[in-house]
């Protein structure tokens, strides 16, 4: 479904931050992205919808070769590509309901989206999500009024009403307690189930990523340094990574899953 | 770094080294030198006479202005009610055009950063850098004497004010929300409507009614020149040693100019 061939960027400054990514998601599949900071996690998630331009290499959704696209066919993908951001990125002076609306904006003509004429179905599939998320009760208050974890849930609406295929998710956690670390990593995962949806998650907290999702790809220095299963992830792959490191207390062990497993049975 | 070691082999930290010391008292003294130097050349320039004689012709002037004429305030309203016209509508027209201009100049909006950005920097420097009443005067000079030159003498000086602040606020935003509005396949004007303009609405707000404050003030005065409004009233009560006319006059603008400080804080208030 997504298709990353020899995929590089190299900055204006010189910086490689991809080097030759080559990589396949299939449909529906939630795949996280780690690795040490610096090594283009987040260069990797904005090539696939270029708000960075990669330098070299394709990148292909669905058949169609997104970095040879003109900036209308573009706008035209974006669409597809749902995006979730570390600092929540939602426009802090608007209602929680205008950001979810934003959302539509690839959709919707300027005029409509400046005085905020949305088509009726497009405000109905908002509530949906809002009361999807939790927040109906909060639709009209302002996005800056909101705690971080329910701002992220706005920017998880906002990505989902766009209608994707494939979302790119950039540190979704990173600015949350644990808890909600968790409830939101939860709540992504169970949207990409419902819907069927690809995702490409970045995430610095590797048990985390090991307790959702299904397949892990680690970055070093701009280059694919492992792909594999949650449970494939040793201390050896983590210390390949990011470098020396007791990494014991960091990595679940396999029986420790299956007991989780056991609890959420009983 | 003026670290040394002693004899006892401890380390020793200053400040300032001997050298950077002794450099600083000459900077100083030099200072001193020149104020001094200063004060005598302005001393030599100056009729001592007049200065000594200034109390007592301030004094007689005061006494003469006093009390002021209140009976002349019938003749004060329609100017007034033109000053206000004049700094309210030159401030709007000025933000209509400042807007733009912002944009071109803001370095992250620009459609070019060599050719249009240095021209909209241009129309901000030389907007600013010529004085209100030395636009009235060019413009009394062009469309004739009146409300209309003051108007336009006022929006023209505040484009640059108004563009400036306002290009500094856009450069200024969290482009994280730019991505994200980008990222939703919005179009460029949907970007700017959705993830700029939202962001700068409180500097915009605030730019407008700070530069509406000045206004005021500065349309006082635009009379004197001839673009009509009060300053008018004021030129002509100087020129006739209308004393106590001038008191009432100023009275009045202090009045006008503390309002308007008042309400602007309002509005600040109520926006931000």
């Amino acid at each position: 479904m997504l298709e990353l061939k020899n995929l590089s960027k190299t900055y204006r400054t010189g910086d490689k931050a991809l080097h030759n990514v080559t990589l396949t998601v299939p449909k529906g599949q939630v795949m996280a992205l780690i690795g040490p900071s610096g090594a283009g996690k987040s260069t990797l998630i904005r090539c696939i919808n270029r708000l960075v331009e990669p330098t070299q290499g394709s990148v292909i959704l669905d058949g169609t070769d997104v970095t040879a696209l003109s900036s209308g066919a573009l706008r035209k993908m974006r669409r597809k590509m749902g995006m979730i951001f570390q600092q929540y990125a939602l426009v802090e002076r608007l209602t929680v309901m205008e950001n979810v609306l934003s959302g539509r904006l690839g959709y919707v003509g300027f005029w409509r989206s400046y005085f905020r004429k949305y088509p009726q179905s497009d405000i109905d599939e908002a509530f949906r999500l809002l009361d999807r998320v939790g927040l109906l009760a909060m639709a009209d208050k302002r996005a800056d009024e909101l705690s971080g974890g329910q701002r992220q849930r706005v920017g998880i609406a906002r990505a989902l009403i766009q209608d994707p295929r494939l979302l790119l998710v950039d540190e979704p956690t990173a600015s949350l307690d644990p808890k909600t670390s968790r409830q939101i990593m939860r709540l992504i995962c169970e949207l990409c189930a419902e819907r069927g949806l690809a995702a490409v998650i970045n995430i610095h907290d590797v048990a985390l990523a090991q307790m959702f999702v299904e397949r892990i790809v680690g970055l070093k220095a701009g280059e694919l340094a492992f792909d594999g299963k949650p449970v494939e992830m040793t201390e050896d792959v983590l210390t390949n990574i990011y470098g020396e490191e007791d990494w014991h207390a960091t990595i679940r062990e396999v029986d420790d899953e299956d007991a989780d497993a056991g609890e959420a049975v009983a | 770094m003026p670290v040394s070691t002693n004899a006892n082999g401890a380390k020793i930290w200053q400040l300032r080294n001997r050298n950077q010391t002794l450099a600083r008292w000459a900077a100083y003294l030099a200072g001193v030198a020149i104020f001094m130097w200063c004060w005598q050349r302005i001393s030599e320039a100056t009729t001592w006479f007049f200065v000594w004689d200034a109390p007592r012709i301030a004094a007689d002037i005061g006494s003469r202005a006093m009390p002021p004429r209140w009976s002349y305030m019938d003749k004060l309203w329609g100017p007034l009610w033109d000053t206000l016209n004049m700094a309210t509508l030159g401030t709007l027209l000025a933000l209509v055009m400042a807007v733009p201009v912002a944009f071109l100049a803001a370095r992250n909006t620009t459609p070019s950063a060599v050719f249009i950005r240095p021209v909209a920097l241009f129309i901000i420097v030389a907007t600013r850098s010529i004085n209100s009443l030395i636009w009235a005067l060019l413009l009394v000079a062009v469309i004739g004497p009146g409300v209309f030159a003051g108007l336009l003498a006022i929006a023209f000086r505040s484009i640059g004010f108004c563009a400036k602040l306002l290009y500094e606020a856009i450069e200024e935003i969290d482009p994280t929300q730019v991505e994200a509005i980008t990222a939703t396949g919005a179009s460029r004007w949907q970007v700017m409507a959705y993830g700029i303009v939202p962001q700068i609405m409180p500097a915009f707000a605030g730019i407008s009614v700070f530069r509406w404050d000045i206004n005021i003030r500065e349309s006082t005065v635009l009379g004197l020149v001839g673009a009509g409004g009060i300053g008018l009233q004021l030129q002509s009560s100087l020129n006739t040693l209308a004393w106590p006319q001038v008191t009432l006059i100023l009275i009045v603008i202090l009045a006008a100019v503390v309002i308007g400080e008042w309400v602007s804080a309002k509005v600040r208030g109520a926006i931000i």
